[in-house]
């Protein structure tokens, strides 16, 4: 990791990185979604319902574990001064926003069939939009702390306070028992049958290199605006 | 209730979703890269 703060090292392994993980993302979520929709069998309950499941899952993994990396960044920037942890926070930011958007959407679609509602304000819907509205307002901070010309360590700060919001939304559903269901995928095992389980790994990895060169382009695309300011400005004082 | 309208309006909003991103991104890459890049050439 601190190998990797410096810009110029960050860019040789980054470039062919991008590609790579766009290839390999789309191939496998292509391929996850496709099993999701024609190879597996209804569910015993919910029926053809289920199948959300393999889309509305890895978002909501994604959603919240770009909060976790913007945490991760806030503590490089915070304590360590990397001269990328800046970039990657606000790179991650709107690639976690999207996600936590997608989660939002295919849940409350997921809702309507299954509980007869779009949209219940319980503990892990509540907490899921909140963090939808924790990316605006890191994305809103960035920006303008960018433009005062301010180091970012405001944000950085936002960014790892806002953490708090990830044992919530974990734990929402053993605090608060509402609608939503409980935990049925855990590290050790879990509650859904093999049939229907097997197509969403190919989802959660696909999906999860798809994020990770969104955010990757997203750095790139900072690292080379830097590099135009910082010659604009060299050229102005020539 | 027909459950397909459900899964397909999912669907077609998290692939929608997400190739946005993916183009937008890429998009804004090629454009910092290409302002660099012409500003190393003068």
């Amino acid at each position: 990791m601190h190998a990797l703060a410096n810009p110029a090292r960050f860019l040789r392994y980054a470039r062919p990185a991008t590609a790579w993980l766009l290839l390999v993302g789309g191939a496998l979520a292509i391929a996850g979604m496709t099993a999701g929709l024609t190879l597996t069998p209804p569910d015993y309950l919910q029926g053809d319902t289920v199948r959300i499941l393999y889309i509305h899952v890895p978002s909501a993994w994604l959603g919240m574990a770009g909060w976790l990396g913007i945490a991760a960044a806030s503590v490089s920037q915070i304590v360590w001064r990397h001269p990328l942890a800046a970039i990657a926070g606000r790179s991650v930011a709107p690639a976690g926003a999207t996600f936590a958007a997608i989660c939002l959407i295919t849940g409350s679609i997921w809702g309507r069939p299954t509980w007869g509602t779009f949209w219940e304000w319980d503990g892990r819907l509540t907490s899921m939009l909140i963090l939808f509205f924790m990316y605006l307002g890191y994305i809103a901070l960035a920006s303008a702390e960018r433009e005062r010309g301010g180091e970012g360590r405001v944000t950085a700060i936002y960014g790892l306070v806002g953490a708090i919001n990830l044992p919530i939304i974990h734990y929402s559903v053993l605090w608060w028992r509402t609608l939503h269901q409980g935990e049925s995928i855990g590290i050790t095992g879990s509650t859904i049958d093999k049939s229907i389980l097997w197509p969403l790994p190919l989802t959660m990895i696909g999906f999860t290199c798809l994020f990770a060169a969104a955010t990757l382009m997203r750095m790139r695309a900072e690292l080379a605006e830097a590099k135009v300011e910082a010659r604009l400005r060299r050229m102005g004082r020539e | 209730m027909n459950p397909w309208p459900f899964v397909i309006a999912a669907y077609g909003v998290a692939i929608a979703l997400t190739l946005a991103l993916l183009l937008w991104s890429f998009a804004s890459m090629r454009r910092a890269e290409a302002a660099a890049d012409t500003l190393k050439r003068q």
